[in-house]
């Protein structure tokens, strides 16, 4: 078939490309799983903690609505319950973005004309980017099986908890290629697929929420919502709780389906064209864009939007959850002392509602480093040039960035502690109080989100190749010295090179002043750097 | 005083010295034609005179003032075009060339919207949309749509159509007769030759030649091609007289044209029955300094200029 003339080739193409986002893909996931299998065992070690957790997930709308229906009371139950969604989401995400980096992005930056000009048909790039997502996904559902059961789980349920892993991105490998297909922009696909996910993660919270529990407490049937989705249909299979294979065919049919729909849409559209029609834009800039805050708000309002709704959905839910917390504490010593050693303190709901906060800045510490890296991005586009070939300087430029960057993250911050304490004031009934005592709480951790945004800053400035890299790295390393520091009984200096470490754990333990004014401090005299360094180096470097 | 002057500047980029003492005056009121082979530091020299990159040695004064101390404040009185325009993928044209020109200080709408319409951009589009070609107009309305004393315009037409270029052309000399100075550099010669009042050439970060078109054409040789009666000699033995050889019973040579008389003094002896003298094509000139920068060059049509100039 000449359609697909060339395909071997254009495989070899991809693997070259993403040879090491591949490996990090294949071998990344299986290895999450295994280390999360491992905590998991440490943390239900015993049958009565696995009961206790087991009847805490059935019956709490929180666990179920996040965690999935829980399948019994085997360890394996437990360890899909706590990594099954986890897992599923990133191979989602990787599986949408590796199949539009592929089809449409090369569309969209002309590399698909140089190549459609050559002996290519006209479904080779596309086929060759889904043999290789797909193998990527099956290779990688293989792995993550051998990991679990080398974790010392059960053969069969290992097979399947790893097919319903693996099915989930072969499903999403079908939905990003018909997005690639609607969208005429990369971005647009990838936001279109996304926005998938998160329909399929809502339709399958909902299913799982409406569930009916067994009579033992210990089991959730999911209501229908749930097979509506494909990240529901990976607990349908129900690993190690009497698995039903059949389910595994579902994300197949899926796959299928989609490929066979984007093969019809790409024979009907021109290359390079979408389905999503686009429409006219403003003629004439409106009178608050036309200054560097104006574009900056421009360009993050999309971002921030997107943030500040996964932020309130995930308070208040965290919120809500506060209350459960107590009774599950009850049941589970072990789960209670994990939660301690994250927030510190006496008090366990505050210590929870405080390792949550500490969560969320962490978490809003890469909306810091992206909207910051932005100014890389425009560097390295060559619209930085056009920009400071105009009046404008190069400290009111960058300041400008870092500015609306902080602006985002007092927001969200903000957004994020007002949520949790709605949410939990709701169950308990203060949610005004809670509310105004979170949202103070969730703002003392800005010191470390400026000194993220000062890290960032002067990574720009000082070495502008290797800022996107070493950004993420930083943050990185912040969010493993926070999370595996106390477990792996790091010492303390180590800890201390994360800004995070030196906020004070609010509300599990009384504010202190001299550490935020420490790092603001630092945080100020980073951002000075950045800014000097980046006046007296070439643009674009 | 110059609106430009740069003196023996030097930028390295590791190990390449992308400009090894390059010279450059331009004067008030001018529009200079800045003119070199690909890679030989046009854009860097640009660059250096917006103040993006910072020059390791040498002198570079814009408008009187440093380029890289004084770079906001010259930036208010001069416009740039790129070669390779990219912009914000998600605002649309129009957004575009009002943002530029209100950061550069403001712009004239009327102006703008007469460009828009002369240029025939759809400012409604989203950048991203927008082929090489629009998104160079998009550039150029921003530039022109401003009343600025120096426009620094980087290979502005590249990717537009020769309509366009026309458009260009007019823009061009509309801003020269308001007063203001253009560094124009250019791969189209047709242009340069058209626009320019003065251009200089460089090649591997130097200036090598500068002035008037008629002053350039001076430095090179003319192609003579010359029948007479009786076959020619003594040829080589005159000063300035180069190529000698014969076709078809034609006598075709290079002379420089200080010496022209000499060559013609000579001739006459023979029985002229006609005689043809070409002055270079800017083509020719161009093609002898972005070659390998020997002098054995200027040959109208032959495979060896061709040659030497895809070298």
């Amino acid at each position: 078939m000449t359609a697909l003339t060339g395909t071997r080739r254009l495989v070899r193409l991809v693997l070259r490309r993403d040879r090491i986002r591949l490996g990090i893909w294949v071998l990344g996931t299986p290895l999450l799983g295994y280390a999360l299998a491992g905590s998991v065992a440490g943390i239900y070690p015993d049958e009565a903690a696995r009961q206790g957790y087991a009847a805490t997930s059935a019956s709490s709308l929180v666990a179920r609505a996040f965690n999935g229906p829980i399948a019994g009371t085997d360890l394996g139950a437990v360890v899909v319950a706590e990594t099954y969604v986890t897992l599923a989401l990133i191979v989602a995400l990787l599986s949408t973005f590796a199949v539009t980096r592929h089809t449409r992005q090369n569309e969209e930056t002309g590399r698909a004309e140089l190549l459609g000009a050559s002996v290519v048909g006209r479904y080779a790039p596309l086929t060759a980017a889904l043999l290789v997502v797909v193998a990527a996904n099956v290779l990688a559902a293989a792995l993550l099986m051998l990991a679990l059961a080398a974790a010392g789980l059960p053969l069969a349920g290992s097979v399947a908890a790893a097919g319903a892993v693996g099915g989930v991105g072969v499903a999403f490998t079908g939905v990003a290629s018909v997005t690639a297909q609607l969208s005429v922009t990369s971005r647009g696909a990838n936001a279109l697929a996304a926005a998938v996910v998160g329909l399929s993660f809502v339709l399958r919270a909902a299913g799982d929420v409406l569930g009916d529990t067994s009579a033992d407490g210990t089991r959730v049937q999911s209501a229908w919502p749930s097979w509506l989705s494909p990240l529901g249909w990976g607990n349908q299979v129900r690993a190690f709780g009497g698995e039903r294979w059949w389910v595994l065919a579902l994300p197949v049919v899926l796959l299928l389906a989609g490929v066979a729909l984007a093969y019809a849409l790409a024979e009907r559209r021109d290359q390079g064209a979408g389905l999503v029609v686009p429409r006219p834009r403003p003629a004439t800039g409106a009178s608050w864009l036309l200054s560097p805050a104006g574009l900056a708000w421009r360009m993050q309002r999309g971002t921030l939007l997107g943030w500040a709704v996964g932020v309130a959905v995930l308070g208040l839910s965290m919120g809500v959850a506060g209350d459960e917390f107590n009774a599950m504490i009850d049941e589970n010593p072990a789960a209670a002392e994990a939660i301690n050693a994250m927030g510190g303190g006496s008090n366990l709901v505050d210590a929870y509602l405080a390792a949550m906060l500490g969560l969320f800045a962490l978490t809003i510490g890469a909306y810091v480093v992206q909207a910051l890296l932005r100014v890389r991005g425009d560097e390295a586009d060559g619209v930085l040039e056009a920009a400071l070939a105009t009046a404008v300087s190069r400290t009111r430029w960058l300041g400008t960035q870092v500015l609306a960057a902080t602006l985002g993250a007092v927001a969200l911050l903000l957004l994020a502690g007002l949520t949790t304490g709605l949410g939990y004031g709701l169950v308990t009934g203060d949610p005004l109080g809670q509310a105004i005592e979170l949202g103070g709480a969730a703002l003392l951790r800005l010191p470390a989100l400026l000194v993220v945004a000062g890290v960032v800053t002067a990574l720009f400035g000082l070495v502008p190749r290797w800022s996107v890299v070493l950004s993420w790295t930083a943050l990185l390393v912040f969010l493993l010295l926070g999370q595996l520091g106390a477990v792996l009984d790091l010492p303390q200096a180590a800890l201390n090179l994360s800004p995070y470490t030196h906020v004070p754990s609010v509300p599990a333990v009384d504010p202190v002043v001299l550490p935020l004014v420490v790092l603001a401090g630092v945080a100020a005299a980073l951002l000075a750097t950045g800014v000097a360094a980046f006046r007296h180096r070439d643009v674009p470097s | 005083m110059p609106v430009i002057s740069i003196d023996n500047l030097v930028k390295t980029f590791g190990a390449v010295r992308a400009l090894d003492g390059l010279d450059l005056r331009v004067e008030a009121g001018e529009v200079h034609g800045f003119l070199g082979p690909n890679g030989s530091g046009k854009s860097t020299t640009i660059r250096i005179l917006l103040g993006l990159l910072r020059r390791d040695s040498g002198e570079a004064r814009v408008l009187g003032a440093d380029p890289w101390r004084d770079a906001v404040r010259l930036h208010r009185r001069l416009a740039y075009v790129p070669g390779d325009v990219s912009l914000w993928p998600n605002l649309s044209g129009g957004e575009a060339i009002d943002l530029l020109g209100e950061l550069r200080g403001g712009l004239d709408r009327q102006s703008r919207d007469e460009l828009l319409q002369r240029f025939d951009l759809d400012p409604t589009r989203a950048c991203r949309t927008y082929s090489k070609g629009n998104r160079q107009k998009v550039a150029i309305v921003a530039a022109f749509s401003s009343t600025v004393e120096l426009y620094v315009l980087d290979e502005p037409t590249s990717g537009l159509d020769p309509l366009m270029e026309a458009v260009f052309q007019d823009e061009v000399r509309r801003i020269k007769q308001a007063g203001a100075t253009v560094l124009l550099s250019s791969h189209v010669l047709a242009e340069v030759e058209a626009l320019c009042d003065r251009v200089s050439i460089i090649r591997e970060g130097r200036t090598v030649e500068s002035g008037t078109l008629a002053e350039l054409r001076h430095l090179t040789r003319t192609t003579v091609i010359v029948e007479t009666a009786r076959p020619v000699t003594g040829l080589d033995a005159l000063p300035g007289v180069h190529d000698v050889r014969q076709v078809d019973g034609r006598t075709h040579l290079e002379v420089d044209p200080a010496h022209f008389d000499e060559l013609l003094g000579q001739l006459i002896r023979f029985g002229v029955r006609a005689l043809t003298s070409t002055p270079p094509t800017l083509e020719q000139l161009f093609l002898r300094h972005y070659g390998d920068g020997n002098a054995t060059t200027a040959q109208p049509q032959s495979t060896e200029a061709q040659r030497t100039g895809a070298r």
